[in-house]
């Protein structure tokens, strides 16, 4: 059984008098620990489609499924990260990261207690009690997924989390997104418009096309792990890149 | 091929790798301090401030003495204090001061306690707010002082009445101010918490009290005038004690002097309340 899947999704409104179809009927099913990622021209329901699973935004038809069960509607079964870090300016890292614990009706002081060591694992040792206004931006981003991590949910989706980042920090958080993937075992649905990012990180990719947003291909990457920066010059990786592209191509046309 | 000759094939990449600088910077340059730099700009800052007041007592005190400007009316520094002396030692200006800060106080801080809760209250129901917000921008654009003489009726003549006002003073700038950090929240921070399992509750204390409260400290500055404002005109309808009682009895009888203490007093007053709301903004913002 998939670990998450799709049934049927779409997502139609009416604006205008004009009737918009965000997201055509869309079927997906995500095997577990599996990394995959979807990618798109922006308008392709990316977002709707993630919003739908996040159980964030109703669908029009269909349902989403996780471990068999229907989730479809009710928000607070997997973890999303969207791609601003969200932090709560207010707050601390370490209380950041330990919001979603405080909202289970774990005390602060035990929340903290438990986060402070993964924290101080995964990169942010030394900033547990800084404000988010004083961390670079690869920094938050990292806080920003910890908190997700923490929340603790087995699949996890992530909305370009690293588009607003530099190229060279994005690579950077893309080897610590696998080291963090591989040791915490998760599910992960990534969505990117960064061809590059996609197959260097992803086991799966789901292509989308423009408005209507439907999706038009399932790639399976099939490049060797762990990965590396030599993966990026890897004969398949370069081909794979080709391919993308050229349906890439065919959606900026419309 | 030579990839550093010169004739070698010009397509290909060249890279040079520039060495070391072998000394560290020298330390004879000079070092700029920052932290050394805010802190005395502070103290000159403070040093400023304290001497723009000593000439401004001073001048007022020279001038008045060389008849430049008349003391009958403009009074003088020497003469308030003293005023203000006699005053003191006879007891009803401590009364006095009691009672108007009193009504002061407990208007601007029920008056902001309860415009914080009336305009966050916005954020619960988008169709009560947009119900509501009309009417309150009316409430807001009355002259409430200009009802003053019904709240005296209404509220009798005591301190009550004085409360009143001051409250109805600051309740809807409050209210209109925590309103706009309602409307300022993050729609993305609110589908965060959702998505971490939150309730509305959490949302509302984990996020839309947080965020608006910027704007209502804002508007505390602008109460402490305001509830002022209010008691004081309070006073002046009737009352039997108070500073602006006193201020209107020391006019109708032409001791100019004594509504030059009333006046100085109540600066006094607001200066305090002004410091005391900058700690409160410290304690509230911390973070922020």
């Amino acid at each position: 059984m998939a670990k998450l899947e799709v049934r049927n999704s779409s997502k139609v409104f009416k604006k205008d008098g004009q009737t918009i179809y965000a997201l055509q009927e869309t079927n997906m099913q995500v095997e577990d620990k599996k990394f995959v990622s979807i990618i798109g021209p922006s308008g392709c329901g990316k977002s709707t489609l993630f919003n739908i699973i996040a159980g964030l935004l109703k669908p029009s038809t269909g349902h989403v499924l996780l471990d068999g069960h229907d989730i479809v509607g009710k928000s607070g079964y997997v973890g999303y990260m969207l791609q601003k870090d969200l932090l709560l300016p207010w707050r601390t890292i370490l209380d950041n990261i330990i919001l979603g614990l405080e909202v289970k009706g774990v005390s602060k002081k035990e929340g903290r207690k438990r986060a402070l060591p993964m924290l101080q694992k995964y990169g942010l040792k030394g900033f547990e009690n800084h404000y988010p206004n004083e961390l670079s931006g690869g920094m938050r981003q990292r806080a920003a997924l910890l908190r997700t991590l923490f929340y603790d949910k087995d699949v996890i989706l992530l909305d370009e989390p690293f588009g607003a980042l530099d190229a060279q920090t994005r690579l950077m958080m893309q080897t610590w997104l696998l080291k963090i993937w591989e040791d915490f075992k998760k599910t992960i649905l990534f969505v990117t418009h960064d061809i590059d990012e996609a197959i260097y990180l992803s086991d799966e990719i789901y292509v989308m096309s423009h408005r209507p947003g439907r999706i038009k291909a399932k790639v399976t990457v099939n490049l060797p792990r762990p990965r590396n920066e030599q993966t990026l010059s890897h004969e398949s990786f370069i081909q794979l890149k080709q391919d993308l592209l050229a349906m890439m191509k065919e959606e900026q046309i419309t | 091929m030579d990839r550093n000759d010169e004739h070698a094939d010009l397509t290909y990449p060249k890279i040079e790798y520039i060495p070391k600088p072998d000394k560290k910077i020298k330390p004879e340059i000079e070092i700029e301090d920052e932290t050394k730099k805010s802190r005395k700009t502070k103290r000159v800052a403070l040093i400023g401030q304290i001497v723009l007041g000593i000439v401004f007592i001073a001048l007022w005190e020279i001038l008045t003495r060389m008849k430049v400007i008349d003391p009958y009316y403009w009074s003088s520094p020497s003469l308030i204090v003293q005023t203000g002396l006699q005053v003191l030692k006879e007891g009803s200006l401590y009364t006095d001061l009691l009672y108007t800060a009193g009504a002061t106080i407990l208007g601007f801080i029920l008056g902001t306690i309860g415009g914080a809760i009336l305009g966050l209250s916005f954020w619960w129901s988008s169709l009560y707010s947009r119900i509501t917000e009309p009417y309150m921008v009316a409430f807001n654009a009355i002259p409430k002082l200009a009802l003053a003489p019904v709240l005296v009726i209404l509220f009798g003549i005591g301190f009550n009445s004085k409360v009143v006002l001051a409250f109805m003073m600051t309740i809807i700038v409050t209210a209109l101010a925590a309103y706009s950090g309602v409307k300022a929240v993050d729609q993305d921070l609110e589908k965060l918490l959702y998505s971490l399992g939150a309730k509305r509750y959490h949302v509302f204390s984990k996020v839309v009290v947080p965020t608006s409260m910027p704007w209502i400290v804002s508007s505390l500055k602008i109460n402490i005038a305001l509830s002022l404002a209010g008691t004081i005109v309070g006073e002046f309808i009737s009352a039997q004690h108070g500073i602006g009682r006193m201020i209107l009895y020391a006019g109708q009888v032409m001791n100019i002097n004594l509504v030059w203490v009333g006046v100085v007093v109540l600066s006094i007053l607001s200066i305090v309340m002004y410091l005391g709301t900058l700690y409160l903004e410290k304690w509230l913002l911390k973070g922020h």
